[in-house]
C-alpha cells in the first residue's frame, strides 16, 4: 500500500489494471480498510465500482467474492453469504434498508487503478 | 337454494324485469346442504344465502311466510291465503318434503322429520328432553340427520330398510366399512329393519318394534327416508305430473303450460327427480338464461358425490354398481386403515363408467375426470387408485378436454376459465371471482389451480417460470438455447436472448447449463463471473467467510497414506476435521489465501477435487460388499468406485448423490439417494429420485437384475434427461414428481427409448466424462488462476477478522463477543 502523493492526497494506488477480473471483484486493503473492487464490462465500455468489503449482515469480509448483475436498472453486488443485493453505486441494499456499505470513489489513470478513501 | 339461484341469475343477467320471490318459510333462502352444522354452532344468519337488504338492493319484491295455494293459469295470477299476484313466467321452485313412511304411531311427538330451520329447532328442543334417538333412513341425507343427532348429545341409532347403508351411491363392501366406520364414531347402525309400529316404551319414551319381532327403544325419531317433490301446486293447476309425483319439465325445464316452469327438487326431467343442489343449480340457470332471451337446455346431470359423513370421506361416482353391461371392476380393500375403491371401467377397460370411494376420496377428482370426460384410462387402470401416490399416472389438465367441468357447484367448464383468462383474469383469485369456480364445496381447488396454472403457463403470464428479470425463459428452455444455437458464454446468450447485466440468479444457472452441455473449465475467463463463491474458489464458503475442503474419497475407500497426507494438511493449516455424510473428510477454517497451498498438497498426494461445492455429482457412498461382508452379493464398493469416476465432475440443477448397497440390507442407505443402487444375486436394482434432506423421499424402484453395463446405461440416460429438463434447483425427486406421467413416462424414456432420445442423452453424457477435468489441478497449473485467490491485491496481508477458539481440540470460528473480548486468536502458519 503506498499513497500516490503526485496525484492528490486522497488518492491511494491499488494495483495495475490488469489485476481486474473482468465482470468479478478483487479486494484491497488500504490503511486498515477492506475495499472491494468491482469491474463491469458491457457493451459501453468499462466502469470501476468500490465499496466496503465487510459484509454488514453475515459480518465477514466477502462482498468481493459477490456475482454482480442488476436489479431494474441498477448494477448490484449479491453478498456470497446470504444474497442480499447492494447497490454498485449507492451501496444500499434493496432488501434490507437498515445496511448499507460504504462506496469510494475509483479510476483508471495511465493503467493504473485508484481508489480516493 | 334452486329458487335463490335462479333469482341470483337473473339479476345478473342484468334482464330488465319485475321479479317477486313467494316464500313459503318464514325467511329467505338458506343453505340445506349444511343443515347438520346447526349442531355445532351454526345458526340461522350463518346458514342464509342472501338477506332482505339484498335483494332490496337487487330491486326484487318478496314475501315471507307467503304460502301459495292456487295457480290461476288463465290468468296467470297466483294467490296465497291473504294476496294474489300476476305473472308472464311463473318459475316453481317449491322443492320436496321428507317421505314419512306410513307406520302406525309415526305422528306423535318427538317424532320429527329434517328438511327446514324450523325442523331443526324442533329437532333441538326435542334433544333436550330425550336420552336416545333414532333415524329412519341410512342414506346419505339419513347419515347426516344420525350427525345432527349425535352432535345434539343423544345415542343415535340409525335404522334401514336395506341391506346397507347409502345404498343408492356405495356397493355392498362400501357400505359395510362406511358402516363400521360409523359404528366406531359411536351410532349403533340397524339394517334390514322394516318398522312396523311406534308404541310406548318401557325404558324410553317409544318402542319401535320391527317386522322381525325386534325392537328398539328410544325418545325421539327422525325420518329420513327418502324426499318427495312439492308438486301439489301442479297437481292443483293440473300440469303433467308423473306417476310417482314430479312436475314433468322438458328440457328447456318448462312444464306442460310453457309459461311455467319447474326447477329442483320438484320437477321431473326424463322421469327422474335430481336430489342434489348442482343440478337444481343448472335448472336454474337454464331458465334465467331463456327469460333474458338466451338459449340454455338441462339435459340431465352427474349424480356423483364426494362428502364427509361425520369425518368419514366416501365418494360415488357414475355406475357405482357396475350394472353396466360387461361392466368390469378392480377393488383395493384396505382393511386395518379403512380403505375401499372400486373402480368400474367398460368391457374394454379404456374408459371410466363408475367408482366408489369410502375412507379415502382423494382420487375423486381424478376419476370423475375420467369419467365425465372419457378420458381413456392409462394400461393399468388399477394403478389410479392404488395407494402409493408416487406411481400414480398422473392426469394433468392439459389432458382435460375444453368441455370438462372443472367446478360442477357453479358449472364451470375449462374453457370458462380459458375464457376468463383471455379476458383478463391473470391469477387464481381473478378466475374465482370472475367463474365463481371452486367458490361451493372447494371440492376442485386443486384440480382449477392446475388448470390456471397450466393455461398462464401457456400465455407466458407471470406465472411463467422465467428463471429471473434477465430471461424470459425457464431453465430447460435455457438449456435448449444454449444447446441449439451451441452458445458458449453467457453473454452471448444475454445478448442474444436476455436483457440486464444478469443476476446472482441467471449467472450461475448458465454457468451450470455451459458445464452440463459443454463441460469447459468452469474457470475461463468467461465462465468466472458466472459462478457462485462457492464454484469460484472451488471450496464451500463457510460463516466466516473461510472455505471448507473435500477430496474426492470414490466410493468412501481410503488408504492409510491417504488418511496419514489428509490429517497432515489438517495439522500444518491448523483445520478443523469432520467426516461427512457422504463418506469423505471435510477439512474447515481454510482461508481463501491458503486454498492453492493446501490444493497443491493433496493434487500432489494423488486427490483430486471432490466437487463438494458444486450443484452436481457429490458422492457415491458405499457399504462394504461381498470383498469382506458375510452377507454381500456384488462388490459394492468396486461398482461405487468406478461409477463415481464415471460421473464425477457432471454438473446439474441440484446436487446429485449416490449410493450402492452390496446386498439388500441396504447398508449405504441407496434408497434415499437419487440415483441408489442395490446389489441382487443375479446383478443390480436400479432405484430413482429419492432423497434425505427437507422432505426426504425414498427412491422408486426403476428396474432389476441389470448388468453393470445396462445399469450405466440407465443411469447415463435418467441423469442427462434430468440435467435437460429440470428446474434450476429442483432435485431429481421433485422433477419426477413434476413429469406429466411420473415413474412410468420416465421409465417409457430411459427403458423403452419412447422419445427416441436415448442414444443421443448417452452420447451427451460420454462427452461430459471425457472432458473431466481435476478443477483445482488445472486452476493451479496457471499463476494467473492462482492470483485470484489471494485476500488482497495490494498487499499479503490476511483478512484480520478471520478468529478462532479451541473447542474440543480443534478450532471453531471466535464469535464476536469472544473476538470483542479479545479471547480469540488470529491463526498464525506453521511453515
Amino acid at each position: 500500500m503506498q499513497a500516490n502523493a503526485e496525484i492528490t492526497p486522497l488518492w491511494h494506488d491499488i494495483c495495475a489494471e490488469s489485476e481486474l477480473i473482468s465482470n468479478s471483484g478483487i479486494c484491497a486493503l488500504i490503511e486498515d480498510q477492506q475495499i472491494a473492487i468491482f469491474t463491469l464490462d458491457t457493451a459501453d465500455g468499462r466502469t470501476l465500482y468500490a465499496l466496503s468489503n465487510w459484509d454488514p449482515v453475515g459480518k465477514a469480509n466477502v462482498i468481493y467474492r459477490g456475482i454482480i448483475g442488476s436489479v431494474g436498472s441498477e448494477p448490484v453486488v449479491a453478498s456470497p453469504l446470504y444474497k442480499e443485493h447492494y447497490s454498485l453505486i449507492t451501496g444500499r441494499c434493496i432488501e434490507n434498508e437498515t445496511v448499507s456499505l460504504m462506496v469510494y470513489d475509483v479510476q483508471i489513470i495511465d493503467g493504473r487503478v485508484l481508489i480516493a478513501i | 337454494m334452486v329458487g335463490h339461484h335462479f333469482v341470483e341469475q337473473l339479476v345478473t343477467s342484468q334482464f330488465a324485469c319485475s321479479i317477486t320471490v313467494l316464500s313459503g318459510e318464514k325467511r329467505l333462502a338458506y343453505d340445506r346442504v349444511h343443515l347438520s352444522s346447526w349442531f355445532s354452532g351454526s345458526d340461522a344468519s350463518d346458514l342464509a344465502m342472501t338477506d332482505e337488504e339484498t335483494y332490496q338492493k337487487w330491486g326484487v319484491n318478496f314475501e315471507l311466510d307467503a304460502q301459495v295455494i292456487d295457480i290461476d293459469r288463465i290468468n296467470q295470477t297466483v294467490s296465497t291465503a291473504t294476496k294474489t299476484f300476476s305473472y308472464d313466467v311463473l318459475v316453481l321452485a317449491t322443492g320436496s318434503y321428507p317421505f314419512v313412511p306410513p307406520i302406525p304411531g309415526n305422528d306423535q311427538p318427538h317424532c320429527l322429520v329434517y328438511r327446514t330451520i324450523e325442523d331443526l329447532e324442533a329437532i333441538e328442543t326435542s334433544a333436550t328432553q330425550s336420552k336416545v334417538g333414532v333415524v329412519v333412513g341410512g342414506g346419505l341425507l339419513g347419515l347426516e340427520a344420525a350427525n345432527a343427532l349425535k352432535q345434539a348429545g343423544l345415542e343415535t341409532h340409525v335404522v334401514e330398510f336395506a341391506p346397507q347403508l347409502m345404498a343408492v351411491q356405495l356397493d355392498p363392501q362400501g357400505g359395510d366399512l362406511l358402516r363400521q366406520k360409523i359404528e366406531d364414531l359411536g351410532v349403533t347402525v340397524h339394517t334390514q329393519k322394516a318398522t312396523q309400529v311406534i308404541e310406548a316404551g318401557e325404558d324410553c319414551r317409544y318402542r319401535m318394534v320391527f317386522a322381525d319381532d325386534s325392537y328398539l327403544e328410544t325418545d325421539m325419531v327422525l325420518f329420513s327416508a327418502g324426499i318427495r317433490p312439492s308438486d301439489f301446486l301442479g297437481k292443483k293447476a293440473e300440469l303433467a305430473v308423473g306417476e310417482r309425483g314430479g312436475i314433468v319439465i322438458n328440457d328447456q325445464c318448462q312444464t306442460s303450460d310453457p309459461n311455467i316452469y319447474a326447477i329442483g327438487e320438484c320437477a321431473l326431467w326424463e322421469n327422474r327427480i335430481f336430489g342434489l343442489v348442482a343440478p337444481g343449480y343448472t335448472m336454474a340457470r337454464t331458465v334465467a338464461a331463456q327469460i333474458a332471451g338466451g338459449e340454455g337446455a338441462f339435459t340431465g346431470a352427474d349424480m356423483s358425490t364426494k362428502l364427509k359423513l361425520m369425518g368419514v370421506e366416501v365418494g360415488s361416482i357414475g355406475d357405482a354398481h357396475g350394472k353396466t353391461p360387461g361392466a368390469l371392476s378392480y377393488t383395493y380393500h384396505n382393511q386395518p386403515d379403512g380403505v375401499y375403491k372400486k373402480l368400474v371401467v367398460d368391457a374394454t377397460q379404456k374408459h371410466v363408467l363408475g367408482a366408489v370411494l369410502v375412507g379415502d376420496t382423494s382420487d375423486y377428482d381424478t376419476l370423475l375426470q375420467y369419467s365425465l370426460n372419457g378420458i381413456e384410462l392409462p394400461q393399468k387402470p388399477e394403478s389410479l387408485i392404488l395407494p402409493s401416490a408416487g406411481e400414480q399416472p398422473a392426469l394433468g389438465a392439459d389432458a382435460l378436454p375444453d368441455s370438462a367441468t372443472i367446478c360442477s357447484c357453479h358449472n364451470v367448464a375449462k374453457c370458462d376459465i380459458t375464457q376468463a383468462i383471455d379476458s383478463g383474469c391473470c391469477s387464481l383469485g381473478d378466475v374465482k371471482s370472475a367463474t365463481k369456480a371452486s367458490t361451493g364445496c372447494g371440492g376442485c381447488t386443486a384440480l382449477l389451480k392446475n388448470v390456471v396454472d397450466s393455461e398462464l403457463e401457456k400465455r407466458g403470464v407471470e406465472v411463467s417460470k422465467a428463471i429471473c428479470e434477465h430471461f424470459d425463459y425457464t431453465r430447460q428452455e435455457l438449456f435448449h438455447i444454449v444447446k441449439v444455437e451451441g452458445i458458449r458464454s453467457f453473454d452471448d446468450l444475454l445478448a442474444k436472448h436476455g436483457s440486464g447485466l444478469g443476476c446472482d440468479i441467471c449467472k450461475p444457472a448458465v454457468g451450470s447449463i455451459l458445464a452440463s452441455v459443454w463441460n469447459d473449465y468452469i474457470l475461463s475467463e468467461n465462465n468466472l463471473p458466472l459462478q457462485d463463491t462457492n464454484d469460484t474458489y472451488l471450496g464451500n464458503m463457510q460463516k466466516d467467510g473461510t472455505y471448507s475442503i473435500v477430496p474426492r474419497i470414490p466410493g468412501g475407500e481410503i488408504t492409510p497414506e491417504g488418511l496419514i497426507l489428509i490429517g497432515e494438511v489438517a495439522k500444518k493449516y491448523g483445520l478443523y476435521t469432520k467426516i461427512t455424510g457422504g463418506q469423505r473428510i471435510d477439512l474447515f477454517g481454510a482461508r481463501v489465501d491458503q486454498l492453492p497451498d493446501i490444493w497443491q498438497t493433496l493434487i500432489d498426494g494423488g486427490f483430486e477435487t471432490g466437487h463438494a461445492y458444486a450443484k452436481g455429482l457429490r458422492t457415491v457412498k458405499s457399504c462394504v460388499g461381498s470383498t469382506w461382508c458375510r452377507y454381500g452379493v456384488q462388490d459394492s464398493v468396486g461398482e461405487a468406485i468406478n461409477i463415481e469416476n464415471r460421473y464425477k465432475g457432471l454438473r446439474g440443477p441440484h446436487k446429485i448423490k449416490f449410493a450402492v448397497s452390496g446386498c439388500t440390507r441396504e447398508c449405504a442407505e441407496a434408497q434415499s439417494k437419487d440415483i441408489g443402487i442395490i446389489a441382487t444375486e443375479n446383478g443390480w436394482n436400479l432405484y430413482v429420485c429419492g432423497n434425505g434432506g427437507m422432505k426426504p423421499r425414498h427412491g422408486d424402484l426403476f428396474a432389476t437384475d441389470l448388468s453393470t453395463e445396462t445399469l450405466i446405461k440407465y443411469i447415463d440416460r435418467v441423469l442427462m434427461f434430468y440435467v435437460k429438463t429440470a428446474d434450476r434447483l429442483q432435485r431429481t425427486s421433485v422433477w419426477m414428481e413434476n413429469l406429466e406421467g411420473g415413474l412410468d413416462y420416465l421409465k417409457a424414456v430411459v427403458i423403452e427409448d419412447s422419445l427416441g432420445i436415448g442414444d443421443e442423452l448417452e452420447a451427451q453424457m460420454q462427452l461430459i466424462v471425457d472432458a473431466y477435468q481435476c478443477e483445482w489441478k488445472t486452476t493451479l497449473a496457471s499463476e494467473e488462476s492462482r492470483k485470484r485467490f489471494r485476500q488482497f491485491v495490494n498487499s499479503k496481508q490476511t483478512d484480520s477478522n478471520i478468529q478462532f477458539v479451541d473447542e474440543r481440540g480443534q478450532i471453531r470460528p471466535a464469535t464476536e463477543a469472544e473476538k470483542m473480548a479479545g479471547e480469540a486468536r488470529i491463526p498464525v502458519e506453521v511453515i
